[in-house]
């Protein structure tokens, strides 16, 4: 089937465009890996933010864990800053189901108690399960349930949006 | 040959023996542990993973250490942990240790870990219960201490980071130690080219040669270059018989000094699975010293038995 997918690159601009007034150098940018990190890494060198960002991998927090198990490839957890009464925004590649930024909230409490989170997502492709919401949107998507849309990183370091049975 | 740990899909149902499981299985163990490792550092050292599953602590055989650091480590992922001390509870009274088990499955648990002074006793039990069930091997008798040894690979990991230009020593009671055979069995996996154990010729178990390791009666030979010194703790209650004429004498041969460690490579790590015997196989000026490394071996141990634990109760 074919499916016009939008450019991530074009998309990581719009949502700079977006961020720009509501962040400072000392916004604390935190990347869901994997899509959501390299988006991060983006979105944290175009706003020129100083403070660190972080990255998170919510396999210890996923709500299928009973049935699917761990993923081999686990990444560490790296929040490189005080979560207590900071001001957060969540970063990742496609808002689906809101299970994966369910988790992350999860994982972030864990750190300590953030002023604020606020969500920004390069895809909102619907099918949302929980009451969860981005304020920060690349692109909104229609995509048949039966396929995964996936950010890829190329080997020249271009991102490229892809779909998978 | 079918390896008993496996299920049908070859992911791993049982942690019984390092011997024979495929090298990726290991690393990703190993990999999931340094994640555990990030948690262990925070103010929350909890995450959600075995929430609502039990975890019982057998042991047979006392051990204060091991035991310890497997309770931590199922409360660090939400887990009920039960933890009976059956050396002094109904063993005594005449049960069986599968009826033990059959007990402790109806009151539904979802995790064995296991030690007993019996060589295979975690075998029986593993081949024993429901398929759902998982049991780690917390050590049985002379054959092996699986965990230990995983804890005792990511520790050399940490410090070496490659395992395939190592030279590693392990040295004093092989014959009585199942971290030395777990150990052995993990580092061939990860291809380590030279693993020498040295000791006197009543502590080294006959035909060890066949686990493709190097037999040193002599610290002096056995130490020289090497890159991590591993020191196993004289088992005085599995000493039968007349074995060593005396711990001074252990300590003059075998015992690790600062001067023997000074034949080994200067940024060689010692490592010690505890409890320590201090003037017996290391003296405190090693075992206190900057090459040591056995108090990150305890730390490390805490997220291995996270990550074997998520590992099984995944599969």
């Amino acid at each position: 089937m074919t499916l016009a997918l939008p450019d991530p690159e074009s998309l990581c601009a719009e949502l700079v465009r977006q961020l720009k007034p509501h962040v400072n150098a000392e916004t604390a940018l935190v990347g869901i890996h994997t899509g959501g990190a390299w988006l991060a890494q983006r979105l944290h060198e175009a706003l020129g933010i100083t403070l660190p960002m972080g990255v998170l991998d919510i396999s210890f927090y996923r709500d299928d864990f009973d049935k699917t198990g761990l993923h081999p490839q686990i990444k560490p957890t790296r929040i490189p800053f005080d979560v207590d009464g900071r001001h957060i925004v969540l970063v990742d590649d496609v808002l689906y189901t809101g299970r994966t930024v369910r988790g992350a909230m999860n994982e972030l409490f864990d750190y300590g108690r953030p002023a604020s989170i606020s969500l920004a997502v390069l895809i909102d492709r619907g099918g949302r399960e929980l009451p969860v919401a981005a304020q920060y949107v690349g692109a909104r998507l229609e995509v048949p349930t039966n396929l995964m849309l996936v950010l890829d990183l190329n080997e020249n370091g271009k991102l490229r949006l892809k779909l998978d049975a | 040959m079918h390896n008993p740990q496996l299920n049908k899909k070859g992911e791993l149902q049982h942690l019984l023996s390092l011997e024979g499981l495929p090298r990726e299985i290991l690393t990703d163990m190993l990999d999931t542990a340094a994640s555990f490792v990030g948690v262990t550092a925070r103010e929350v050292k909890k995450v959600p993973l075995l929430r609502g599953k039990s975890v019982f602590n057998l042991f047979f055989e006392a051990s204060t250490r091991t035991r310890t650091t497997f309770e931590i480590a199922a409360k660090r992922l939400s887990a009920d942990v039960i933890n009976l001390n059956i050396a002094v509870s109904s063993h005594t009274k005449g049960e069986t240790v599968l009826d033990t088990v059959d007990n402790l499955s109806a009151m539904h648990a979802d995790m064995f870990v296991v030690r007993h002074a019996q060589s295979g006793a975690p075998y029986l039990i593993a081949n024993h219960v429901a398929s759902h069930l998982h049991v780690i091997n917390a050590g049985d008798g002379r054959h092996a201490h699986p965990t230990q040894g995983l804890l005792d690979l990511y520790t050399i990991r940490h410090y070496k980071k490659d395992f395939t230009r190592l030279s590693v020593a392990i040295v004093g009671d092989v014959l009585h130690s199942r971290v030395a055979r777990s150990l052995i069995h993990g580092l061939t996996l990860m291809g380590t080219p030279d693993l020498r154990v040295i000791g006197p010729m009543t502590l080294i178990p006959t035909g060890v040669e066949k686990l493709g390791v190097r037999v040193f009666h002599d610290m002096a030979a056995g130490l020289r270059d090497v890159d991590v010194v591993v020191m196993l703790r004289l088992q005085n209650e599995r000493m039968r018989g007349a074995l060593l004429s005396s711990a001074q004498e252990f300590f003059k041969y075998y015992g690790l000094t600062q001067e023997k460690l000074a034949l080994a490579k200067p940024d060689a790590i010692v490592m010690h699975p505890g409890p320590l015997n201090r003037g017996v196989e290391i003296d405190s000026a090693v075992a206190d010293g900057p090459h040591a490394v056995i108090l990150s071996q305890v730390t490390f141990g805490i997220a291995v038995r996270m990550a074997v634990m998520s590992t099984l109760a995944g599969n």
